[in-house]
This record gives structure tokens, C-alpha cells and sequence, in this order.
């Protein structure tokens, strides 16, 4: 499973603020973009990051709210990037069959 | 400065430091990110797209962005590379895994997308995760007549160079019915392998599979994939005669002309500061250093994309854009699928 969390118990099921995350074969592509997104929501209180050691492929990612669910904000962080990533390509093809 | 305040948030290039200039709406840097305010900002424009390389502008986003697709490019696109090489015989000068080595080194013209990952590195390779060549050759002395007192070591050996065109491509199952060898070999004919002399022999088989840049630089599908800020450069007051012929000189070709005016004066102006390499050679003169401003337009990107040639770098990009897509659209699944 790619994603587990670091303590507590159930990804989803818990109503806690305040949550770090643990990306499976994931590191700084995936953390920085998702970090720069989840952390400019006014809801979120912080936001980061970290790939703990380099020999091992995995990425944690902490969030902390000012209200609401840690998880819902980690959705929408991904939501939000699966829309830019659309929209990025929709811009490039389109740009791409005009010139 | 009254020049530089506009739209665009800005890094102004000063003599001994770097400072920044944000406009006071809010901007790519530091606005709440919407995706509708993203869609309105964002605008791409194609520059060149020629012979395996692409130049494009990124305008109205985060830098954080264009780094993701950067990294994408460089390590997560895959390609097809040489991965295994079984030695029957090597008694050229070259050491087995020396040998290898460069053979893994090669850009291969096989499209990826038509192969699927390997799972298992120590599986049986089929015709869908794997391409095989054979490289059979000897160095042996060349007989012909009219060559025999020359000196030279093309007239005196055969095959004393080993080149990328002497891998021979031996299509597995139906693989040759779905490709030519032209399509799934080396990109270039002449790379130099190894060098031999008579009696050396090489008889090896090679075995080529698909991974991304992240397993090994070789499987990159580019040769560089990079971006860069636009630079901008302003004028604040007239530049004329021999100052600015000199001023022209402190930047890149192209970015200053000198105009002549109606009555006989040579000015300085600003032609095209796309292409300079922001060097601050100005502040070396006392006396041109308070007539311009260096700047840098923080949302405004400049990409630039040199494919290795399996996969035009329009494709490569888009490649890159629809593995992110693809990366979270199955953790969003993981997500809602265990609460």
C-alpha cells in the first residue's frame, strides 16, 4: 500500500487535525508540489515534507490544520494537482496544434 | 523604481546583491492556489520545436511547477536501454565490464510506450518488456591487393573499429511483425564501441528492457531537460557613442543595438533580452552601471528540452504531465477507497 501514516490508526477514519503521512516510492517530485499546493490553503496551519533518509524510497508528509480533517486537505491537495496537470496538457496540446 | 513596477513579480540583478520586486496585487508566489485563478493565468507558448528539441515559455506559474516537470523529464519518463549483457566471448583489449557498461550507454530508437515494465529483473524476458541484439565480430588483417602497403589502420585490418551499427536486432516472438529494425535500435550508427586488432573477437548478446531515469541515468529519455527565468533588461537613460557600443559589448549578441539617430548620435537600445546570459559585466563600468536595470521575471519560465531521439520532446513532456496525473489519481483512489 503506498500510503500509511506514521501513528494513530486509520488513514481515513480519524477526525485528527494533525497528520504525517507516509508515501510509499514517492520523494521530492511528488512532496514539493503537493507541499507548495496544501500549504497556500487558508485552512492548513503548516505543511511539509521530508524524504528521511535517501537509501529508503519514502516520503513523509505532515499537515496540520487550523479546523478540519488533515486527510481532506491532502485530497484536495491531490485533486487540485491532477486538475493542473489536465489543464496543463489541455494549454500544451492546444498551443501545439496552433503553431 | 518606476520602470520595473508592473504585473510580474521580479528579481532585480543589482552589482553585489539580488533583490525582489513584487508587485502589491497577489501573485503566482503568494496567492491561495485556485485552480480557476491557475487556468486564467497560465499561458504556454511554443518558441521552436526542431530536430529533437524544444523550446517553450511557461508564463503565470509557481516555480515549484515547472520544477516538478523537470523532474518528471529527467527521471520518471522511461526509455528502453540495454540492461543485460551475456559475454560468449571478449578477447578484445576492452574489460567485460567495461564493455557492458558502454553497451548500456546506448540511446536506443525503440519507442517505450509500446513495452511494458519488466517485473521481475530476474524473470524470463518476452516479446512485450524486451528487445535482444547480438554484436558478432572479429578484427582480422585485410588481404585485398592494392591496400597491402599502406600504413594506415582502416587499409590494414578489418573491423578494427566496433561501431553502435554492427548490433544486429533479433526480434523475439511476434516482435517481428510489430517492428522494423530501424525502429528499435541504435539511434546513431556511429558510436564507437571498442577497438580491436586481428584476432580479437567479440561475441556477446545483449538484452534491452524499459525503466526510467530514476533506476539509471541511461533510461533518461533526454539529454537535458532544464528551465530558466526570462531575463529583462532596461534601459533608465540615454546611452550614447563609444559608451554604447561598450554597453552593447557587456551583454549576449543581440541584446543591445545601437540606433543612429536623425542627427549623427549613436544611442543604446534594448533589442531582445531573451537570450542573455545575465552576466552582470556592467558594473564593471563606473559610468554605465546607474543607466540599466537587470531583472528577471520570477513567473515566466523558459524550458528548454533535448530529447536523445526515441520520443519527440513533445511527447516527452506530455508524457511527463500524464505520469504526475496518473500518480494522483491513484492515491486519491488509495484514499477514498479505505475510508
Amino acid at each position: 500500500m503506498p500510503i500509511a501514516q506514521l501513528s494513530g490508526s486509520g488513514v481515513t477514519n480519524d477526525t485528527s487535525k494533525s497528520k504525517t503521512f507516509v508515501f510509499q516510492d514517492e520523494g521530492h517530485t511528488l512532496g514539493n508540489s503537493l507541499r507548495c499546493i496544501i500549504s497556500s490553503y487558508p485552512e492548513v496551519q503548516f505543511c511539509g515534507y521530508t524524504v528521511p533518509h535517501p537509501a529508503e524510497s519514502k516520503m513523509h508528509f505532515r499537515i496540520q490544520m487550523h479546523n478540519g480533517k488533515a486527510i481532506d486537505a491532502l485530497k484536495k491537495g491531490l485533486e487540485d494537482l491532477m486538475q493542473v496537470c489536465d489543464v496543463t496538457l489541455e494549454k500544451f496540446n492546444e498551443e501545439l496544434h496552433s503553431s | 523604481m518606476e520602470v520595473i513596477n508592473d504585473e510580474s513579480p521580479r528579481v532585480i540583478l543589482e552589482e553585489y546583491k539580488v533583490t525582489q520586486n513584487l508587485p502589491n496585487g497577489p501573485t503566482v508566489l503568494n496567492e491561495i492556489f485556485s485552480i480557476k485563478t491557475f487556468k486564467k493565468k497560465f499561458r504556454i507558448v511554443i518558441i521552436r520545436n526542431e530536430n529533437h528539441e524544444m523550446e517553450f515559455d511557461m508564463i503565470g506559474i509557481h516555480p515549484f511547477l515547472a520544477n516538478t516537470f523537470r523532474r518528471l523529464i529527467l527521471s520518471d519518463v522511461p526509455s528502453m536501454a540495454i540492461e543485460k549483457v551475456y559475454i560468449s566471448n571478449n578477447t578484445s583489449i576492452i574489460q567485460d565490464e567495461v564493455l557492458a557498461h558502454r553497451l548500456g550507454l546506448i540511446p536506443l530508437k525503440a519507442d517505450p510506450r509500446l513495452f511494458d515494465y519488466k517485473e521481475d529483473a530476474t524473470a524470463e524476458s518476452n516479446e512485450n518488456d524486451s528487445l535482444e541484439f547480438e554484436l558478432k565480430i572479429k578484427c582480422s588483417y585485410n588481404k585485398e591487393a592494392n591496400k597491402k602497403d599502406s600504413s594506415r589502420v582502416e587499409d590494414m585490418y578489418k573491423n578494427n573499429n566496433v561501431y553502435s551499427k554492427h548490433l544486429k536486432w533479433i526480434p523475439v516472438g511476434n516482435q517481428k511483425e510489430r517492428f522494423n529494425e530501424s525502429d528499435v535500435g541504435p539511434i546513431e550508427p556511429d558510436i564507437l564501441i571498442a577497438k580491436m586488432r586481428p584476432g580479437h573477437e567479440l561475441d556477446l548478446k545483449l538484452v534491452a528492457v524499459k525503466s526510467s531515469g530514476r533506476d539509471h541515468a541511461k533510461f533518461s529519455p533526454v539529454a537535458t531537460a532544464f528551465y530558466r527565468l526570462l531575463p529583462d533588461i532596461k534601459l533608465l537613460r540615454d546611452v550614447e557613442g563609444e559608451a554604447a557600443y561598450r554597453l552593447q559589448s557587456c551583454f549576449s549578441p543581440g541584446v543591445i543595438s545601437v540606433r543612429n539617430e536623425k542627427d549623427g548620435k549613436k544611442v543604446a537600445v534594448v533589442n531582445n533580452s531573451r537570450y542573455d546570459t545575465s552576466s552582470r559585466n556592467v558594473y564593471r563600468y563606473e559610468d554605465l552601471k546607474d543607466a540599466v536595470v537587470m531583472t528577471k521575471i520570477q513567473d515566466h519560465f523558459i524550458f528548454t528540452i533535448e530529447s536523445v531521439g526515441a520520443m519527440q520532446p513533445d511527447v516527452i513532456f506530455k508524457e511527463a504531465v500524464n505520469i504526475l496525473r496518473n500518480k494522483c489519481a491513484s492515491l486519491l483512489e488509495e484514499l477514498n477507497s479505505t475510508s
